[in-house]
């Protein structure tokens, strides 16, 4: 009865949605309520949006018009100088250089060990299995920040300080991502690896070449997650190198920030340098923003 | 654990799981182990030490000075401590603004992006959603731009008549602000007069910084995108029959939100304010960037002080003993908030897994 009486009443709720979009004239009270509401997140998208643009807009800007009219859009004067220093005459396509090493290696590194990991925990029976994975779970509620010291302190007793290694090695996996790939395979059925055993594969054939090509839509959540999250890293970065040489963009660009570059404000050199290490960041995202808004909550459930 | 039972030896097609479940997860076990447990302990050891930086932590000049690192902060009468109560300070109002108000606001766009007949669903989610994905390196140094003396938001400010204030060098409390406007100059004696951590009662109640302000509003505009995006993922999820039947009744539409939507987003209520609680207690790049702990402290944070203490200072241990605090009052926080989860008869488990189900369990 009731379910009749709730589906006749969605129906009709329905076909009067639809009256209302092709009838010209909505009730005014419905224009009013939709125009507030348009109104409303369209004044929010312009200060999400406008911080980004007048950001790009300054760095063209010579340093005067910066400080004299920091809002408009349009420079008065068109100044590239501010991208012409950052890249001939600065350590800034360094920065770039060792930034674009540092996550690729580490993305690579994650998608692997992450997936290698997470089938094991998933898949694979084995004494000591539970214990790994409540290890796991106790480690990713290690707060990053407490770590600084710590991690400083290993890399100094393995006396890799100040390489690429302290770099790269310590990130190569992260507990998150190996939860994620886990909570994946638990979902493929265990059925499709069955034939490729029956024919004699081994664990890891069976992983590599059954169960990993099944995994795109985690791994792609994994190279997102890691891209973004090597790309951005700042503060392993700050304890684990010293040398100009292995300065990342984060450490650069913060260093730029704090003025150990430069005298005087220079907010378009500072802007340009900002907006260009956001340019990955932000491709990766227009590139998988279907997959970002869709699974972010996501990113752990799969 | 969707396998069926397990026994310890198998034979036939499953042939050696045990050493290859070892190999497979040897990489993460190592590499967790090597730079995240192991360093654990010896930041632990090195709190209790007095070692300043100099060779190895574990040479024999180190000398274990006992609970003395901690002791200096939580009670040493000294400026440790000082700087240590004025962190936490910092941080604590910080905590206390951003994440009520990222949630709020987090929600709130989540429900006006969430509407079935909005167009353009997809601009405004990419929208509030792309201040996420930058660094906080970059969006410091923009925000440096935007809230400097002369910089756009005093601009804006000053079209409406308002004389900005020069944000990032304005140590002055919002709140003793506030009273200095209401005519209070000075707290009464009891408040001046005692202190807790080195810091009157009064100078606690002095609220974010003007400048710490300009970080809280930073905060706010990074992180409400990702929790939007939280929230939308509950709300796709939620049965519109509860809404219809809610309709039927007459409710309008202040009432459904608040009485029928809101109490079925609570589990995805929840893992916001955890998270958020367990992010903003973690405050850093943009102090490094930024501001350095200044003006007159107040952007101190506890990681940042723990940073500047052991790599500026070379007091390692204290740094070490701040960080370990700091890890405490995260982890008390959590389990406060699992604590919360479970009167509500939602498990950790499912807490942990950030699942986006609200109505199977919990609120039946």
């Amino acid at each position: 009865m009731t379910t009749t009486v709730r589906t006749r009443m969605r129906l009709s709720t329905a076909s009067q949605r639809l009256r209302n979009l092709s009838r010209p004239q909505l009730p005014t009270s419905v224009i009013a309520g939709r125009s507030l509401l348009y109104a409303i997140l369209i004044v929010l998208a312009l200060i999400y949006i406008a911080p980004f643009l007048v950001q790009v807009a300054t760095s063209f800007k010579t340093d005067v018009e910066a400080a004299t009219n920091p809002i408009s859009l349009l420079p008065q004067t068109w100044s590239t100088s501010a991208y012409e220093r950052l890249f001939l005459n600065s350590d800034f396509p360094i920065w770039f250089q060792n930034s674009a090493i540092v996550t690729v290696f580490v993305t690579l590194g994650r998608v692997f060990f992450n997936s290698l990991a997470g089938y094991a925990l998933a898949r694979l029976h084995f004494r000591g299995r539970n214990v790994i994975f409540a290890l796991l779970i106790a480690v990713m509620s290690v707060p990053g920040v407490v770590l600084l010291i710590p991690k400083f302190l290993v890399i100094n007793q393995l006396g890799i300080y100040d390489t690429y290694v302290a770099m790269i090695v310590p990130l190569l996996t992260d507990a998150a991502g190996v939860f994620i790939m886990k909570n994946f395979f638990e979902s493929i059925p265990a059925s499709v690896e069955e034939q490729a055993r029956i024919d004699g594969a081994g664990n890891f054939r069976v992983f590599w070449s059954i169960v990993l090509p099944m995994a795109r839509p985690a791994l792609v959540t994994i190279i997102i997650l890691s891209f973004q999250g090597s790309w951005n890293e700042l503060s392993h970065f700050i304890v684990a190198t010293q040398s100009p040489e292995l300065t990342t963009l984060t450490k650069g660009v913060a260093s730029l920030a704090s003025g150990q570059l430069s005298q005087g404000t220079q907010y378009p050199l500072k802007l340009a340098a900002a907006a260009i290490m956001t340019i990955p960041v932000a491709v990766m995202f227009f590139i998988f923003q279907k997959r970002i808004m869709n699974t972010t909550d996501g990113a752990v459930k799969e | 654990m969707s396998m069926p039972a397990r026994t310890p030896h198998r034979s036939g097609i499953r042939g050696g799981e045990a050493a290859s479940g070892w190999l497979f997860t040897a990489p993460m076990i190592i590499l967790l182990g090597m730079f995240l447990v192991i360093p654990v302990l010896m930041a632990l050891w090195v709190s209790f030490s007095d070692w300043n930086g100099r060779g190895s932590p574990f040479s024999g000049s180190v000398a274990f000075v006992g609970l003395d690192n901690y002791s200096a902060l939580v009670g040493g009468g000294g400026l440790a401590e000082q700087d240590f109560g004025t962190a936490l300070r910092n941080n604590a109002w910080y905590v206390l603004l951003v994440v009520p108000i990222q949630t709020t606001l987090s929600l709130f766009l989540a429900v006006l992006v969430n509407r079935q007949i909005l167009r353009g669903r997809g601009f405004f989610r990419t929208a509030f959603y792309f201040p996420s994905v930058t660094s906080s390196v970059a969006i410091t140094v923009l925000w440096l731009f935007l809230f400097s003396a002369s910089g756009a938001v005093n601009k804006l400010l000053s079209f409406i008549g308002v004389n900005g204030p020069n944000w990032f060098n304005d140590p002055s409390g919002v709140l003793h602000n506030i009273f200095e406007a209401l005519g209070v100059e000075t707290g009464p004696a009891v408040l001046t007069g005692n202190s807790f951590l080195g810091i009157s009662f009064w100078e606690w109640l002095a609220g974010p910084s003007v400048a710490m302000s300009a970080f809280i509003l930073m905060a706010v505009f990074t992180t409400s995108g990702t929790f939007m995006l939280l929230f939308i993922a509950a709300l796709q999820n939620l049965s519109g029959d509860v809404v219809e039947a809610a309709i039927m009744d007459g409710a309008n539409g202040w009432q459904r939100f608040w009485q029928v939507t809101l109490p079925q987003l609570r589990p995805t209520l929840f893992t916001v304010l955890t998270l958020g609680l367990i992010g903003a207690w973690q405050v850093f790049d943009q102090i490094y960037t930024g501001t350095q702990g200044g003006p007159g402290k107040t952007t101190l944070t506890p990681a940042y002080l723990s940073y500047q203490a052991a790599f500026t200072n070379q007091a390692w241990g204290q740094g070490a003993a701040i960080a370990f605090i700091l890890f405490v009052i995260i982890v008390v926080f959590t389990l406060f908030q699992r604590w919360l989860l479970a009167e509500r008869t939602v498990s950790a488990r499912r807490m942990r897994l950030y699942l986006k189900t609200p109505t199977s369990g919990g609120f039946k």
